[in-house]
């Protein structure tokens, strides 16, 4: 083979010349990319987000039932109302206690499949993961309907082994019990937990899967048993991935109406709140109100979060 | 293999015919070892040659699949990392990225407990030690890479360990660092009193810090000795070619340079390029050759040449040496004593 070999210059099109231009002005490149999603999040998302949010400093005609249109905070303090007030508490109590679920369950599967499992077993882990996603969600919840009745698998099996005192004793206390566990908030919780699971368990997943195996050699060199190891440099790092799959358990949670309509008690949650307001009753002011709760709830735990230095490892 | 003064003591490490697989790859195949305490040594070989499995083995990152390893007499088997008094310096720093550099290094004694102040001042004292007084509230990602390298070093040595392991401790630094820290590692070696093991592939740098070599391949160590002998009277073709590339020649070769009638060993700078007419040095073995490539390197020029008789040579001499062109004739001289027998080879 010759290397003079002569080689024919690539063909001038049009497209050549367009990308000479993008290539020579990085900037215009950058803008022409950004401007679809921009628009997209700027004006479609945000922009009705805060139309409908700012509808909260409007009040209600209570004869009539319009909308007037004065700026008033009459509306938000309504949320103070003892009845709203138990709402909003009611609420946040189950996001937390999902969240926490979530997280407890979620962190050692993610530890296996980030630091033990090969790469036959993590492609199949992550199918395990996503595979609930891909059905449909009133199908599982009615599922988990039938799972906690009274007569349901879980009673079943809670009797088969014995435990069938275990779980009326369980039923028979006070906030989390009920009837059955499909009419409790620990139905309502664990049906939650069942939901959202994959979303905790996937950022986790990867924020372990960051943390590289000499800092957990490391700090075994320096003596730390492997409980101190988990407790000093594990959980630390992985601490933004916990933080990120709790921001989708909590807010998931904190804005689902169709879970404690189907399993749970009679006391109506946020979502069902907003829901009702703004349909039946017609309550746009107030349902914007409640809306503004899981933003702020939100703004709370992720300060909450960077001050504990959960991001510290960013 | 050249026996060696055993040393006197309980040795700093100690293995014996230790054996490591992974799967049907026996990275680590029966090695006999033994350590002095404060001496500095060093495990030299090419990738997979089982030297940094050897290291794992000592920290405890690794467990022997038969064999026997102890650290000053105690028996370390089935030790884990955490109840060993042996500290690593990783090849990749492994500081924790969201910890300060000052709670990096004092990371080991909040482990065993002692008290905040305390270990706030013996931090500060470490740091001061490889000279980063100061720097304790920076994150490791502000370090450089020789920084980073100090706090390491600081971090394993503020847990006063009794051997200090060193996973190739240079190998991310440029020429000029690496120099500096070469000296530094050694100063700092001496004055602690320390034992030092240290894993590399790099041979100058191997030869340049430590008191013995060890040099690995193949899981086995073929050679172990002081840096001298190792490079004047390597044991082995392997230890020939791999510490400073010399000239393998075998018995017949061997004899017609004046040397034993057995594989020999030839260092490229042993060798001799005579100028036309130049008288031959006394009890030199005179060898008439063809040069073949030419490479300059700085101080030297390496020549290769081939005789008529087929033999190829390759020889180091100074760069100041008049020009030769690669296809002339040339002459060299190989004085008496350079070829040295391979023990470990028939």
């Amino acid at each position: 083979m010759s290397l003079s070999l002569d080689l024919p210059a690539p063909r001038e099109g049009v497209l050549r010349r367009a990308s000479d231009v993008l290539v020579r002005r990085g900037r215009l490149l950058t803008l022409l990319l950004l401007v679809p999603p921009l628009l997209w999040l700027g004006l479609v998302y945000l922009g009705s987000l805060f139309v409908f949010l700012a509808q909260s400093v409007f009040s209600i005609d209570e004869f009539s039932g319009t909308i007037v249109r004065e700026p008033t905070t009459a509306t938000l303090l309504e949320l103070f109302r003892p009845a709203n007030l138990d709402i909003l508490l009611r609420t946040v109590g189950i996001s937390a206690a999902v969240t926490g679920l979530c997280a407890i369950i979620a962190f050692p599967i993610a530890y296996y499949a980030a630091r033990y499992a090969g790469p036959k077993v993590k492609a199949a882990f992550y199918l395990a993961v996503m595979m609930p996603l891909w059905s449909s969600y009133l199908v599982k919840v009615y599922g988990w309907k039938l799972l906690l009745a009274k007569e349901g698998a879980i009673g079943w099996f809670a009797a088969k082994l014995g435990l069938g005192g275990a779980l009326e004793a369980w039923l028979a206390l006070p906030l989390v019990g009920g009837p059955s566990l499909s009419v409790s908030y620990t139905g309502m919780v664990l049906t939650f937990t069942y939901l959202w699971l994959p979303f905790m368990i996937l950022p986790v997943q990867a924020a372990l899967e960051r943390v590289p195996p000499h800092l957990i050699e490391a700090a075994g060199d320096l003596g730390a048993a492997p409980a101190l190891v988990f407790r000093t440099i594990i959980l630390p790092l992985a601490m933004p991935g916990v933080v990120a799959g709790a921001i989708f358990t909590f807010s998931l949670t904190l804005g689902d109406y169709i879970v404690p309509q189907i399993i749970g008690t009679s006391a109506l949650v946020l979502g069902q709140a907003v829901y009702t307001l703004q349909g039946t009753a017609g309550n746009i002011p107030l349902a914007a109100a409640f809306s503004l709760v899981p933003i702020l709830v939100m703004a709370i735990f992720l300060t909450l979060a960077k001050r504990t230095g959960a991001f510290d490892a960013l | 293999m050249h026996a060696h003064a055993a040393p006197l003591a309980l040795p700093a490490v100690r293995f014996a015919r230790v054996v490591r697989h992974f799967g049907a790859v026996r990275a680590v195949d029966g090695v006999d070892l033994s350590i002095a305490p404060g001496e500095f040594f060093a495990m030299l070989g090419p990738s997979g040659s089982g030297k940094t499995t050897c290291l794992r083995l000592i920290a405890g990152f690794e467990q022997p699949d038969d064999g026997h390893i102890e650290i000053f007499g105690e028996t370390v088997e089935g030790l884990p990392p955490y109840r060993r008094a042996v500290n690593t310096v990783f090849q990749d720093y492994a500081l924790f990225p969201h910890l300060s550099v000052g709670e990096n290094v004092a990371y080991g004694l909040r482990v065993r407990g002692v008290g905040r102040a305390e270990r706030e001042r013996l931090a500060r004292e470490a740091l001061s030690l490889v000279k980063l007084a100061g720097m304790e509230t920076r994150r490791p990602a502000q370090l450089s890479g020789g920084q980073r390298q100090r706090v390491a070093l600081a971090r394993a040595l503020v847990v006063r360990p009794k051997v200090l392991l060193l996973d190739e401790p240079l190998g991310a630094l440029d020429l000029k660092l690496r120099e500096e820290m070469q000296s530094e590692l050694k100063g700092l070696q001496r004055a602690l009193g320390l034992t030092f093991v240290f894993v590399t592939h790099d041979q100058s740098e191997a030869l340049s810090m430590a008191d013995r070599v060890a040099v690995f391949n193949e899981g086995r160590i073929v050679q172990v000795g002081p840096p001298e002998e190792v490079y004047e009277q390597p044991a082995t073709r392997f230890v020939a070619r791999f510490v400073g590339s010399a000239n393998v020649l075998e018995a017949r070769e061997a004899q017609a340079l004046g040397g034993p009638a057995r594989p020999c060993s030839l260092r490229p700078e042993k060798i001799l390029l005579l100028a036309p007419g130049a008288p031959v040095p006394e009890g030199a073995a005179v060898v008439d050759a063809r040069v073949t490539d030419i490479s300059y390197q700085g101080p030297v020029r390496r020549i290769s040449a081939r005789t008529g008789q087929g033999l190829a040579l390759t020889a180091a001499v100074p760069a100041t040496a008049a020009g030769v062109m690669a296809g002339a004739d040339i002459r060299f001289a190989v004085p008496a004593g350079a070829v040295r027998a391979m023990e470990g080879e028939q």
